[in-house]
């Protein structure tokens, strides 16, 4: 295999990677505005971070060969991969004690997590 | 080249769909999450400017940025729970 | 003494990473400020299994691989649930029980599941968390259980 031949196969592999990527973030963002309430736009929010972000990531990765950037872009991949989760987890966190509950809930057993306090801050 | 601008277009159209959510959310939580939502979408857009224009030196503008949207996010969300910034622990609050 | 070395190779790689110089002065400066650095992460008392996490196993890169392939599925179920005309939507806070020890294993797994789209933790308490799915196949309770038996495989030594 040759430079040229390399060269073609990582262009096909992040040009597969961007289309995935960005096809998953036009998804999340149009579930941002399609879903019904917080708790469900979350899950729009989730895809964008991880599957969308990393995608794209990994599609520059394969542009960048390996240089100092690649280097870069795994720091902020792997980043991504560790706050995202968390401060999706703050906001669902923040408006659980807000005593905003999601529209037509089907089962709820936060009376099995939270105990005595579920009375506190209302039921759904 | 044109595979970044491909990519630099799907993250825009995005960011606009974010902005509308930001802009129509009618909880504060809808807000913070597309506050975060358009952070994530920013970081990728720098690091793919970085690689448009030929300057490596974005990256590290859009590692800071992804630091700093993370911190943004708790410090928002811990602002109007609390009111207050500088309190210490979050259990003894609850007590 | 274990966790003070690690930091400092920890942190001295990422110097090495994000600067990309190697002439001697400037490498020098760089062994001194993670050496500072640590010298104040032992003052703060920062050195515990939260800061420095050298106890979980190696075999943590294997199951980030294996949540990746599940992220990645579980998108997809979530487009489809965006992208359908009605969107079937059944949305319910589920009690996931969780058999990690340390409180390392909880953080993990309680990610794991707020990373796999379709199902976010929102509380925890009583040995459960609080987990809120998008519809019903998120919420079944086979899912959480593997997930849960592979990070108690990592979460110590």
């Amino acid at each position: 295999m040759d430079a040229f031949t390399i060269d073609l196969l990582l262009d096909i592999a992040s040009v597969i990677a961007f289309a995935t990527g960005g096809a998953f973030l036009l998804i999340g963002a149009f579930g941002m505005i399609r879903l019904p309430d917080v708790w469900s736009r979350l899950h729009a929010a989730g895809i964008m971070d991880t599957v969308g972000a990393e995608l794209i990531l990994i599609g520059m990765m394969f542009q960048a060969g390996l240089t100092q950037a690649t280097l870069k872009l795994v720091l902020i991949s792997l980043f991504l991969f560790i706050t995202s989760p968390t401060s999706t987890h703050a906001v669902a966190n923040a408006a659980f004690t807000a005593g905003i509950r999601p529209v037509r809930l089907r089962k709820n057993e936060a009376d099995r997590v939270i105990g005595e306090s579920a009375k506190r801050t209302g039921e759904s | 080249m044109y595979m970044f601008l491909a990519a630099v277009a799907a993250i825009f159209v995005a960011i606009l769909l974010v902005l509308i959510r930001l802009f129509a959310g009618p909880t504060l939580y809808d807000r913070v999450l597309a506050v975060n939502s358009f952070g994530t979408l920013t970081v990728l857009l720098l690091s793919l400017l970085g690689f448009v224009t030929g300057r490596p030196d974005f990256l590290d503008i859009a590692m800071l940025y992804a630091l700093i949207n993370f911190v943004s996010t708790i410090a928002i969300l811990k602002f109007f729970r609390y009111r207050a910034l500088g309190r210490a622990s979050i259990r003894q609050e609850e007590a | 003494m274990k966790k003070a070395v690690g930091l400092l190779v920890a942190l001295f790689a990422l110097w090495l990473a994000l600067s990309g110089y190697f002439k001697p002065f400037l490498l020098s400066l760089g062994v001194l400020s993670c050496l500072f650095t640590v010298y104040l992460a032992s003052r703060m008392k920062l050195l515990d299994d939260e800061a420095v996490p050298l106890q979980l196993r190696p075999s943590l890169l294997l199951y980030w691989g294996w949540l990746g392939r599940e992220v990645f599925k579980s998108s997809i179920a979530v487009s489809r649930v965006i992208l359908a005309r009605e969107m079937p939507i059944s949305q319910q806070l589920v009690a996931v029980p969780c058999t990690q020890k340390t409180e390392m294993g909880h953080v993990i797994f309680a990610n794991s599941i707020t990373l796999t789209p379709g199902t976010v933790t929102a509380e925890s308490g009583n040995g459960h968390f609080l987990v809120h799915a998008l519809t019903d196949d998120f919420a079944a309770p086979e899912g959480f259980a593997e997930m849960d038996r592979r990070v108690t495989a990592v979460e110590d030594r």
